[in-house]
């Protein structure tokens, strides 16, 4: 039997990530990307993980969201509309789709795999997210500062990506 | 309650989405949405498969994921503002001064 709040979510995240890859106006695909995160963030609450579920609603829909908006909103307007794409193109691209998902999906139904794994109410309890807070301090320490860095390197990088120089050589003159 | 399987079968018809906007699409910023659907679909596995196994692994790896998508967007975001600002365009198949 399945859950119905899962089969809502279901139909949430897909349908909204095909909302996001297939509108015309790029700013409402943004949000809808950022509904279907919101939809891979109640699975995780529906997984017992809602430390993992705060995170991805604070990462993904706080920071990610708004960038893209920003950037959409930065690019103009034309161009978002100019891109055409032939039909034939698209008609490979969802054939293709649907050879991976059956393929893939039926690979995953013959092989058995889920009658082996065991059902979620088992009766084992949730993680406890001390326990994450425990690994992530003491055995992926290194990891965790290595990740720091790379954040760090990427906000780095950013910045001077972005950085104009002719406009400073403009300034530098008139100053 | 759902089984395990339910949770693979939904992060597949994702990453299925997810490789259909990257073939399909020639906007740099829809690709970005693509690769970002791709990368939530394997932090869903991730998830899944620790709460199955029960093991706190899959949920630390599913945070640094999120972390590395974050970054990765920040640098791909500032790419395709250079790139608009160098050829006023931002369809992947005008940016051919790198093609060889």
């Amino acid at each position: 039997m399945v859950d119905p709040i899962f089969v809502g979510l279901a139909v949430l995240t897909i349908g909204s990530a095909i909302v996001s890859l297939e509108t015309r106006e790029l700013i409402y695909g943004a949000v809808a990307l950022a509904i279907s995160m919101m939809g891979i963030a109640g699975f995780f609450l529906l997984l017992d993980s809602p430390f993992v579920a705060m995170f991805q609603i604070a990462v993904y829909v706080g920071a990610v969201a708004v960038l893209v908006i920003f950037t959409v909103m930065l690019v103009r307007t034309q161009a978002l509309f100019s891109t055409k794409e032939d039909k034939g193109r698209k008609a490979g691209g969802i054939v293709l789709m649907l050879i991976f998902i059956g393929g893939t999906g039926t690979i995953f139904l013959v092989s058995g795999f889920n009658g082996q794994t065991k059902s979620f109410n088992s009766g084992a309890p949730p993680i406890d997210f001390t326990a994450i807070g425990k690994l992530m301090l003491t055995y992926y320490a290194p990891a965790l500062v290595v990740l720091a860095l790379t954040l760090a390197g990427s906000i780095i990088a950013a910045l001077s990506l972005a950085r104009r120089e002719d406009l400073e050589q403009k300034n530098e003159r008139i100053n | 309650m759902s089984e395990l399987i339910d949770f693979v079968i939904v992060s597949l018809v994702l990453v299925a989405i997810g490789i259909y906007g990257l073939v399909v699409k020639r906007n740099a910023i829809r690709m970005i949405f693509a690769i970002e659907i791709i990368a939530n679909a394997a932090n869903l596995n991730l998830v899944a498969f620790s709460r199955n196994l029960h093991n706190a692994q899959g949920q630390l790896f599913a945070l640094f994921s999120i972390a590395i998508a974050a970054a990765e967007v920040a640098v791909g975001l500032g790419i395709i503002i250079i790139a608009y600002r160098l050829y006023k365009e931002i369809d992947v198949e005008e940016l051919r001064s790198m093609r060889g």
